[in-house]
């Protein structure tokens, strides 16, 4: 008996997700493990007969399916949309598998699901083949970084337990799986309604010569972190009970530690020797991937929570720029330039996306141009973090390399992402502090400095407005300068083109400069068509609140063709401009600008009244100029 | 080196979210119901922040119906570990006398637990609270998540709840949101018996079979433990050998008759048994959904 108890509390834990959509009989498969395994108990039983027979599709006998699908509103939908959590155990392993809708809007569901899991079980319908549901959920499996395949082919007692189909099915699905590099696959043919090798052998199949399903995850290894990697472990927490202990607790994501090793801090750089490894149950003479520790250091440096301890001979990556793939998980689009939380082991950084590289087309994999990520899609993107971070590449270790976004505003988790690779080393570049800073300059000029941004399309009267704004704010002893958009193309931009790449690049030096600008005290003009939304809120993003002023010259195009005051309309309507915002290029309006300046119903006069009128409302020039003697 | 067996991980990943709760909230509480789920809570945290006592206050919500030797057990672990022990009974249900027997249990648990327990958490301004709840439990909790986000109101809303992946816990709230952290979700009654056995844990004797004085109502078998259980006429209490599942308010759960009276004999009795855990609790046989509907309340 005691040996036996020993034996039950000595398993292992395997983590697996189910990949299916609805009609390919996941729960039905799940349902029948939890039964098989002699997991239900007798109520559990009960209930689900009573069940059956009021919601189930199965006439007289047990739907399966129903002792898996939670919550009330899903019940009557007869769909999963959630990730659900079930467990079971056998004599070997216990098992926690992360059930999850398989439709194509429960993109975000699947990948958290698969974000624990070892292993994957795939279904497919053998009645149906692999197919672009099937493709998804390889890629997303394979996306987050699970190698080992199962493929059920389900529902065999459909097509007779036909031998050839299954094998057509199977080579199919190892030819699409062998691209986006999924190699480890394991294919057995079951019915999950009958049972049929699912834990027992079915009747209907000799040929197959494979193993059951349960057999097969009974023996398959479990991906080890502990030989494979390195030392890793993301500081959690500062244990400092008292003056004469001080220990940094965390969760160890990779390797193994000892007494006396060398590890580095992150991104700090700093190394220290481990002196104990504290546990409550007394000091081990090593930890390994897996356990929860409290470590203390032989030299005092500085360690703090968000720090990533590594092992100091072969140490994590250091950057603060990366290229990664999110997944987006909100509502809200994901806009480049606009900051986000981002928390990667148990450090959190503000981090905007520079650039969208591209989203990915998730049933043909196609990579495809985009400015934004709607929920449920994936994209390549390159991130600016405000911190450096000590990283691993994804594909490395998950613990390390994996991320979520989270909403500065509401505080929702909106992305996820993996860490590819980083752009640059971050370099120990320190913002130099000043004495003199904004604040004094400002002061000294009687001035909030900001950045008035002229938003519009080409001849919307922008660049004749801000010159009016900028001559009355110089009238009345203001510090300004005006940056226009065609002056900074024959200088700092005369590298760029009008390619949407060259655009955003185009606004982000622009951005850039008016910041460093605003830096100086001044209050900057810009008048920029400046046409995507996610590069204004770039510029802004630079900007503290209240110093970001976007004015929108809101002229309709015929107005502005007719005008055309450089010929430029025409031009482009003569095929000899490319891309010229509003012919063959979209200008995207602002939502919710500072100041609207319909062009249409007042002049030109008027209009830079109405700017400097907001700007003494919000505080910018609030006291006329006064000579401090 | 050996793998780490699943009590070992399941350890490790507990006690990752407790120091995660720590590090990042402003004011975490454990809300200790003195189960043997609770005793397992209280024994990783201790685990979790050795050799500093663990950095926030218990809480239990008293009903004034818990099983005396709950009470007891109560008092005695927190002298034991020395950690500070809040006691909250809802003084409204208290003034207007409810009683699970006069109430019924719907108004009971409401009055006495949920708005109890709201009420707690408003005083004490905490914005996160462990708890012991677990996946295996029922159906609708297997879609629970580790961290739970609750409106100002408490409100449970199945659509705000974050995707959780990996270990990145978001434990943002704004002002007067709160956090339930549920850091048992991925274990098993099976497991908790097993690390309290592996571990040593004390658990209150309840739990144990010993000869006790029962009535049977309505199948369940009510442990008469004090003078205000009424008796229907011509019942009288009987001596058997039982013990208890879960333990919530005493005329409100259910003893097995059972001669388990060691954890190694639970684990063996379990293995045989045919009967999961939440049978012996009476608030959930209210319909299929009832639980969500409780959750949506409030309902830890």
């Amino acid at each position: 008996m005691d040996a036996w108890l020993a034996a039950q509390g000595e398993k292992d834990l395997l983590r697996f997700i189910t990949c299916g959509s609805v009609d390919d009989g996941k729960s039905t498969l799940i349902g029948r493990l939890l039964y098989e395994s002699h997991m239900l108990l007798e109520d559990q039983i009960e209930a689900l007969a009573s069940d059956s027979r009021r919601l189930g599709t199965q006439g007289d006998e047990l739907d399966f399916a129903l002792l898996v699908d939670g919550l009330a509103a899903e019940r009557e939908q007869g769909i999963t949309i959630d990730v659900a959590y079930r467990f079971f155990a056998t004599e070997r392993r216990k098992y926690i598998v992360a059930d999850t809708p398989g439709h194509e809007q429960y993109t975000r569901n699947m990948v958290t699901g698969a974000s624990t899991a070892d292993l994957a079980i795939i279904l497919i319908d053998a009645r149906k083949g692999v197919l672009t549901q099937t493709r998804r959920h390889s890629y997303l499996v394979s996306l987050l970084g699970i190698r080992r395949i199962v493929l059920a082919i389900n529902k065999m007692d459909l097509v007779d337990y036909s031998q050839q189909l299954y094998g057509e099915v199977e080579h199919a699905y190892r030819e699409f799986a062998a691209r986006i590099g999924l190699t480890d696959i394991v294919a057995i043919p079951v019915s999950a309604l009958r049972g049929d090798n699912v834990i027992e052998r079915g009747a209907g199949m000799p040929w197959y010569q494979g193993p059951t399903l349960l057999a097969h995850l009974e023996t398959v290894p479990i991906p080890d972190q502990i030989d494979a990697q390195s030392f890793r472990m993301p500081v959690q927490w500062v244990n400092r009970p008292n003056q004469d202990f001080r220990g940094f607790a965390g969760l160890i994501v990779g390797g193994a530690v000892r007494p006396g090793d060398t590890l580095r801090v992150l991104p700090s750089g700093f190394t220290s020797r481990v002196a104990r490894i504290v546990t409550a149950d007394g000091d081990l003479p090593q930890a390994v991937a897996g356990q929860s520790v409290t470590l203390t250091m032989e030299e005092e440096i500085d360690i703090s929570r968000g720090d990533l301890l590594a092992a100091a001979a072969a140490p994590a990556g250091v950057s603060d720029k990366f290229e990664a793939t999110i997944v987006w998980m909100s509502d809200e689009p994901m806009l480049p330039g606009r900051p986000y939380l981002l928390k990667c082991g148990t450090r959190t950084v503000t981090a905007a996306v520079a650039q969208l590289r591209y989203k990915v087309n998730v049933n043909t994999l196609e990579e495809l141009a985009a400015r934004q990520l709607e929920l449920n899609e994936i994209g390549l993107v390159n991130l600016n973090l405000d911190q450096p971070l000590g990283f691993d590449p994804y594909t490395r270790n998950r613990d390390t390399g994996g991320f979520i976004l989270i909403d500065r505003i509401n505080n929702s988790t909106v992305g996820a992402g993996m860490l590819q690779a980083a752009l640059r080393p971050a370099q120990n570049v320190h913002w130099q502090a000043l004495d003199v800073d904004r604040g004094n300059r400002s002061v000294l000029k009687n001035q909030k400095a900001c950045v008035l941004w002229f938003t519009g399309l080409s001849g919307a009267g922008k660049s004749t407005i801000a010159n009016l704004v900028e001559k009355k704010l110089f009238g009345m002893g203001r510090h300004t300068y005006l940056l226009d958009g065609d002056n900074i193309r024959h200088g700092l931009n005369r590298d760029l083109g009008f390619t949407d790449a060259d655009r955003v690049e185009n606004i982000r030096r622009v951005g850039e400069v008016a910041r460093l600008m605003t830096d100086a005290g001044l209050i900057v003009l810009v008048s920029f068509i400046s046409p995507f939304r996610s590069e204004r809120q770039l510029a802004r993003s630079l900007l503290g609140t209240g110093e970001f002023f976007e004015i929108y010259v809101d002229t309709p195009l015929a107005v502005a063709e007719a005008r055309d005051p450089k010929g430029l309309y025409q031009k482009a309507r003569a095929g000899k401009i490319r891309n010229f915002t509003g012919i063959d290029s979209p200008y995207e309006p602002p939502e919710n600008p500072e100041i609207h300046i319909e062009t249409g119903r007042v002049s030109a006069e008027q209009a830079a009244e109405q700017v400097i009128g907001q700007l003494r409302i919000a505080g910018v020039i609030d006291r006329d100029w006064v000579f401090i003697p | 080196m050996s793998r780490l067996s699943h009590l070992s991980r399941l350890e490790a990943e507990s006690i990752h979210i407790l120091r995660e709760v720590v590090a990042e909230c402003e004011r975490p509480v454990m809300l200790y119901s003195i189960g043997k789920d609770s005793s397992v809570m209280l024994h990783l945290a201790v685990k979790a922040f050795f050799p500093a006592r663990p950095p926030f206050p218990l809480l239990h919500v008293d009903t004034t119906w818990k099983f005396r030797q709950m009470i007891e057990f109560r008092d005695l672990t927190a002298r034991r570990l020395g950690m500070d022990l809040i006691v909250h009974v809802n003084p409204d249900g208290l003034a207007m006398g409810i009683n699970p027997f006069v109430h019924g249990s719907a108004v009971h648990t409401d009055v006495m637990k949920t708005q109890g327990l709201r009420q707690a958490l408003d005083r004490h301004g905490f914005d996160a609270a462990f708890g012991g709840a677990r996946r295996d439990e029922e159906k609708s909790r297997a879609k629970e998540r580790v961290f739970s986000i609750r409106s100002p109101q408490h409100r449970w809303d199945p659509k705000r709840q974050r995707p959780e992946l990996w270990r990145l816990y978001n434990t943002r709230t704004a002002r007067g949101e709160s956090l339930r952290v549920f850091l048992l979700s991925n274990w098993t009654e099976l497991d908790i018996w097993q690390y309290i056995r592996q571990q040593d844990i004390p658990i209150v004797p309840l739990y144990f079979a010993a000869e006790r004085p029962v009535v049977e109502r309505d199948g369940a078998l009510i442990l008469v433990d004090d003078e205000r259980l009424p008796l229907a006429p011509g019942e009288r209490p009987q001596l058997r050998s039982v013990r208890f599942r879960t333990l919530g308010c005493y005329p409100l759960t259910g003893a097995i008759e059972s001669s388990a009276d060691s954890p190694e004999a639970i684990i063996a009795e379990m293995v045989a048994a045919r009967t999961s855990e939440r049978q012996g609790r009476l608030i959930d046989h209210d319909g299929a959904a009832s639980m969500e509907k409780k959750k949506q309340e409030g309902y830890f």
